[in-house]
C-alpha cells in the first residue's frame, strides 16, 4: 500500500510493482478524467501535475511519486482554463482535452501572459487528432476571460 | 404521412437504389442568414463535460465484474495457423476464457495481414490478459506476402473487379490537344489514429446483448452485430454517449466487438476489448495508398479537352473501392474523360473510410495535374479552373453549386502571391498554391427525432444519434431551440443509446447535420404546433396568429405570455413532437464545393517545407453553428497538412510488417505545425435540400489541402512534388529533378524557378 496526495486529498492505494500512476488514478481510484491514448508517453492525453510540473502519468510508475502532490483534471475543474477552452471551442471529441488543460494550467501558472511562441512550446507534447490547435492557442491566450 | 419510394441513397459517393419509407418534409426553409439561434456561434453543449473530464467515454466505462480481453494478432503478413494450443493460457492466473480460430467468426486460421486476430483471452485484469497471450502456442506456417499493388493488379488479385468509366473519345481529343501533360502521382497509406482507440464493452442480459462501443454509427453496429450473431435487432442495444474520434475508421463493429461478445457469453460477465495504440496502428483501418497515372489534354486557350486516369488503390486484404477516380469525373467540364480504378488485394491491413475516402487522394492528383497544365500553358491556375467550370452536371443537375463564388472569395488570398514570393529569403523560397474541392455531404433519410416539452417550459431532443466530436449535438440543440423560439439553454439533448431514441444517421460521409437536422427541426415544429394549439384554447385566440418567440407565446394582435404559463397547465403531461428526415431532391446531385489557397516556405537546401497560411472557402449550404464550423475547417486542414507533410504508415517491403506502430514513429501534426488558417463559409442554403438547406462539413476541408500545398511548393520552387508525404527527401528529389530539367522547358510539367 502507498499513500498518495491527490487534488488536496490523501489516498491509500494498492501498488504492485510496475503499476503506473494512470492505472492507479483510473482503475484504482475511478478518476477517469485523465485519459490514456497511447500508453507509452507519446501523446500527452494522460498528463497530470506532480508538484505543479506536467508529467505523462502513463509512463510514471506510482512508486516514484512519493510525497509529491498529484493534480489531475478533477482537481482543476474550477480553473478558468476550463471555461476558456469551452468559450474558444478548443475541443472537438474532447479525449485529449483534460491533458491539454492540465498542461496549460502549468504554463499559465509559470507565465500568466504567455506569448503564442510560449504556448506552442509548452503544448507541443499534447496531441489533438481533431486539430483543435488554433483554438487551443486562443483559449490559452484568453484564459483569464 | 409516410410514403414508400424507390430512390437512390448515397454514402461517401456510393449510390445504391433502395426502397425507402419517407415522411413529408412540409416545412419551408428559414430565410438565409443568421436567425435567433441557428446561424449564430454557439459553444458546444457537451463542452463543459468534456473539458472537466466528466464525459464518460467507452474507455471510461467500468461495469461491475467486468473482464478484460486481449487479442493475439498475427505477427506475419501472410500465414497459416496449423495448430493453436490454449491450455497454458487458460491455466494462467486470472484467465477466465480463451478462444481461438473459428470460435468467433473474426478469429481466423489463415491470416492475410499483420494484425489479423487469431486468439483472444479474457481475464480479471488487463495485465493478466496481456500476460496470458504470451502463453498461447501457435504453430505458424509462413506464406509469401504479396505487397506490390501494381503486381497484384497485373496478376488479377483484386478486391473488386476494376471499374471503368468513359465519356466522349479521350484518344481522339488527346490527338488534337495543343498540350498534353502526363504525370504519375502517389499517395501514401495514412492512419486515423483517433485518440480513443477502437473498443467495445459487451454484456449479455439473458438473450439480449448490450454493446458499449466507440462508434460512428450506433444503428449500423446494432444491425451488424444482430446479423452476425443471429439475433433479432431489438435484442442488441448499442450505447455511445461520448466518443473519442473516428474519422471514418469506426463505422463498423470490428473484431473487438465480436471478441468481447463471445467472451462475455462464455463467462457470463461483461467483457471489455480495447485496442492498444500499437494494435490501432496496425489493425484498425487506414486510408489506402494510391498510384495515379494521369493525362490531361488542353487547347492553348486553356480548355480542357481530355482527362484520363489509371488509378490503383492499394486496398489491402479486404475493403471497398474508395473513389480515387471521383474528382476527375466531376470537378471539371471536360467532354472526354476516361478512368480505370483497380483495387489491389495485397497482404496489408484493410482500408477503412478515412475522411473523404478517395477524394482526398484523387484531388491531390487531379489538382496538381491542373497546375502542371496551367504552367505549361502559362495560364493563371485560378483562371484555368474558371475556364473549365462545370456549370451543369451530366445527367444529374446540382441541387446547388456556388464554387464560382468560392473562387471569387479566394481572389484576395490568391492576390497575395507577389507579396508572398517577395518574402523569399536566402534558402527559403515562398509561394502560393490553390486547389478546388468537390465531395458529397447531402445526407439522406431515414433519420428521426423526438422533442419533449414539459411543464417547466424546457425542451429535450431525443434521438439515438452519436456525436463523434464534430459538434452535431450542439447543432441539433440550436435547430430545436430556433424552431421552438427558446434560448439554447432551455433545450437539452439525449443521444447515444439505441434503446432510448429513434433511428439516426451514420456520422460518416459528412451526413449527420444534413440527415439529422431536418428531422430535429420537424420534431420541434410538431411540438410547437401542439403548444400553439393549447395556447389558442387557453387564451381564446386563433392558432394562425400565434407563434413561439423568445420563450414566449406571441399573438399577432399584441398579447404575449411566457411559455411556462401555457405548458405549466400540463402538470405531469408532456408534449411529444416527432420528426423525420424527408427525401433528397429527386434526380439531383447534392455536392459540397470549395477552394483552398495555401502559402508555403521551402528551404531549398534542406528540403524542409513549412505551411504558413491556408485560406479555405467552402460551400456547404446553410451553416448552423459558425463557431463549430470553423473548428471543423481548421481540423480538416490540420489533418490535411499531416497527410501532406509528415504522416506515413511504413511497411517493411519484404515482410509486410508495419514499422510505424507508435505515435513517435507515426508523425501526427502538433500545435507547432499549425499555420494561420482563415476559414470562410458561404452560408447559402441549398434551396432544394430539406427544410434546412444544410450540407455536411466534416470532410470537405481535408479534400484540397494536399494539392494546394503541393501547388504552392511548385510556385515557390518550380519543383513538381508528385508523391505524398512531401518529406525532405521527396522535396530534395523534386528540386534535383527541376534543376536537371532547366533549359529543357519542353519536358512535361516543366516550369523552373
Amino acid at each position: 500500500m502507498l499513500e498518495l496526495k491527490i487534488n488536496g486529498g490523501s489516498y491509500e492505494v494498492e501498488a504492485p510493482v510496475g503499476r503506473t500512476l494512470v492505472e492507479t488514478l483510473r482503475d484504482g481510484l475511478g478518476l477517469t478524467g485523465t485519459k490514456v491514448a497511447c500508453g507509452e508517453g507519446h501523446c500527452g492525453a494522460c498528463t497530470v501535475l506532480l508538484d505543479g510540473v506536467p508529467v505523462y502519468s502513463c509512463i510514471t510508475l506510482v512508486h516514484t511519486v512519493g510525497e509529491r502532490e498529484v493534480t489531475t483534471i478533477e482537481g482543476l475543474r474550477e480553473h478558468p482554463l476550463v471555461d476558456s477552452f469551452v468559450r474558444a471551442d478548443a475541443l472537438q471529441c474532447g479525449f485529449c482535452t483534460p491533458g491539454q488543460i492540465v498542461t496549460a494550467s502549468a504554463l499559465v501558472e509559470a507565465s500568466p501572459e504567455p506569448s503564442r511562441e510560449e504556448i506552442r512550446h509548452a503544448m507541443v507534447g499534447n496531441l489533438c487528432r481533431c486539430g483543435a490547435y488554433p483554438k487551443i492557442e486562443e483559449a490559452i491566450l484568453a484564459w483569464r476571460g | 404521412m409516410a410514403r414508400l419510394i424507390r430512390t437512390e441513397k448515397e454514402v461517401e459517393g456510393r449510390y445504391e437504389e433502395v426502397w425507402l419509407v419517407v415522411d413529408e418534409d412540409a416545412l419551408d426553409q428559414w430565410p438565409a442568414g443568421p436567425r435567433e439561434v441557428v446561424g449564430r456561434p454557439a459553444t458546444r453543449v457537451t463542452g463543459p463535460l468534456r473539458a472537466r473530464g466528466e464525459a464518460r467515454y467507452t474507455a471510461d466505462l467500468r461495469l461491475p465484474g467486468m473482464l478484460h480481453a486481449t487479442v493475439l494478432r498475427s505477427p506475419h503478413a501472410h500465414a497459416r495457423v496449423n495448430r493453436v494450443d490454449l491450455s497454458r493460457a487458460l491455466a494462467a492466473p486470472g484467465v477466465r476464457a480463451a478462444i481461438g480460430p473459428g470460435e468467433a467468426h473474426v478469429l481466423v486460421d489463415e491470416v492475410g495481414f499483420q494484425g489479423e486476430a487469431v486468439v483472444a483471452v479474457a481475464a480479471d485484469s488487463y495485465a493478466e490478459a496481456r500476460a496470458a497471450l504470451e502463453l498461447v502456442d501457435v504453430d505458424w506456417e509462413l506464406l509469401d506476402p504479396l505487397l506490390d499493388p501494381d503486381d497484384a493488379v497485373r496478376r488479377g488479385q483484386v478486391v473488386t473487379e476494376p471499374s471503368r468509366y468513359e465519356r466522349g473519345d479521350v484518344d481522339a481529343a488527346l490527338a488534337q490537344a495543343d498540350v498534353v501533360v502526363e504525370a504519375e502521382y502517389r499517395t501514401q497509406t495514412v492512419l486515423h489514429n483517433s485518440l480513443e482507440t477502437h473498443q467495445a464493452v459487451c454484456e449479455w442480459r439473458g438473450d439480449s446483448l448490450d454493446v458499449h462501443i466507440s462508434t460512428q454509427f450506433i444503428w449500423g453496429i446494432r444491425d451488424e452485430v444482430a446479423s452476425k450473431l443471429g439475433l433479432p435487432p431489438d435484442q442488441v442495444r448499442v450505447v455511445c454517449e461520448f466518443m473519442g474520434g473516428g474519422f471514418g475508421a469506426k463505422n463498423g463493429a470490428g473484431d473487438y466487438t465480436f471478441i468481447a461478445a463471445e467472451l462475455a457469453r462464455r463467462t457470463g460477465r461483461p467483457v471489455r476489448c480495447m485496442l492498444t495504440r500499437r494494435e490501432e496502428n496496425v489493425a484498425s483501418g487506414n486510408r489506402n495508398a494510391t498510384i495515379q497515372r494521369l493525362t490531361a489534354g488542353a487547347r492553348s486557350d486553356g480548355t480542357l479537352v481530355a482527362l484520363a486516369g489509371e488509378f490503383v488503390n492499394a486496398t489491402g486484404w479486404s475493403g471497398w473501392p474508395a473513389p480515387t477516380d471521383g474528382p476527375m469525373k466531376t470537378l471539371y467540364d471536360c467532354e472526354n474523360v476516361r478512368t480505370v480504378l483497380s483495387c489491389a488485394k495485397i497482404n496489408t491491413p484493410p482500408m477503412q473510410a478515412f475522411r473523404a475516402p478517395g477524394y482526398v487522394e484523387g484531388t491531390f492528383g487531379l489538382e496538381c495535374l491542373l497546375d502542371e497544365v496551367a504552367a505549361k500553358l502559362d495560364i493563371d491556375p485560378l483562371e484555368l479552373r474558371r475556364l473549365n467550370y462545370a456549370h451543369e452536371a451530366d445527367e444529374r443537375p446540382f441541387s446547388s453549386k456556388n464554387l464560382m463564388e468560392c473562387y471569387r472569395r479566394a481572389e484576395p488570398h490568391w492576390r497575395r502571391r507577389d507579396e508572398v514570393r517577395a518574402r523569399s529569403e536566402g534558402p527559403w523560397k515562398r509561394g502560393v498554391g490553390l486547389a478546388s474541392q468537390v465531395w458529397y455531404g447531402g445526407g439522406g433519410p431515414p433519420s428521426y427525432a423526438w422533442v419533449r416539452v414539459g411543464s417547466d417550459g424546457r425542451a429535450t431532443v431525443v434521438t439515438a444519434m452519436q456525436d463523434i466530436g464534430t459538434g452535431t449535438a450542439t447543432a441539433m440543440t440550436q435547430i430545436a431551440a430556433e424552431e421552438l423560439g427558446l434560448p439554447i439553454d432551455r433545450v437539452g439533448l439525449v443521444l447515444g443509446d439505441s434503446a432510448r431514441g429513434p433511428y439516426a444517421s451514420i456520422s460518416a460521409g459528412s451526413s449527420t447535420t444534413p440527415s439529422m437536422g431536418p428531422a430535429v427541426r420537424s420534431a420541434a415544429a410538431d411540438a410547437a404546433r401542439q403548444i400553439v394549439g393549447i395556447a389558442a384554447q387557453r387564451y381564446d385566440k386563433e392558432e394562425r396568429i400565434l407563434s413561439l418567440e423568445g420563450g414566449r407565446i406571441v399573438s399577432a394582435d399584441g398579447g404575449s405570455w411566457p411559455l411556462e404559463e401555457v405548458v405549466g397547465l400540463l402538470e405531469d403531461a408532456q408534449i411529444l413532437g416527432k420528426g423525420a428526415r424527408g427525401p433528397n431532391p429527386a434526380g439531383m446531385q447534392v455536392l459540397t464545393f470549395g477552394v483552398q489557397v495555401a502559402e508555403v516556405a521551402v528551404d531549398v537546401e534542406t528540403g524542409e517545407v513549412r505551411v504558413e497560411r491556408v485560406a479555405a472557402i467552402h460551400d456547404v449550404g446553410r451553416v448552423v453553428n459558425p463557431l463549430g464550423a470553423s473548428s471543423q475547417v481548421e481540423g480538416g486542414i490540420i489533418q490535411g497538412i499531416g497527410h501532406t507533410l509528415s504522416e506515413e504508415r511504413l511497411l517493411d517491403p519484404e515482410t509486410g510488417i508495419v514499422l510505424t506502430q507508435t505515435l513517435d514513429a507515426y508523425r501526427l501534426p502538433t500545435i507547432a505545425d499549425t499555420p494561420e488558417i482563415v476559414a470562410e463559409l458561404l452560408d447559402i442554403p441549398d434551396e432544394h435540400l430539406t427544410n434546412l438547406g444544410s450540407k455536411g462539413l466534416g470532410e470537405p476541408p481535408i479534400v484540397p489541402t494536399a494539392a494546394a500545398i503541393a501547388n504552392a511548393i511548385r510556385d515557390a520552387t518550380g519543383a513538381d512534388v508528385r508523391s505524398l508525404p512531401i518529406t525532405r527527401e521527396e522535396m530534395l528529389r523534386a528540386l534535383r529533378d527541376a534543376h536537371e530539367r532547366e533549359g529543357r522547358p519542353e519536358k512535361v510539367g516543366a516550369r523552373t524557378a
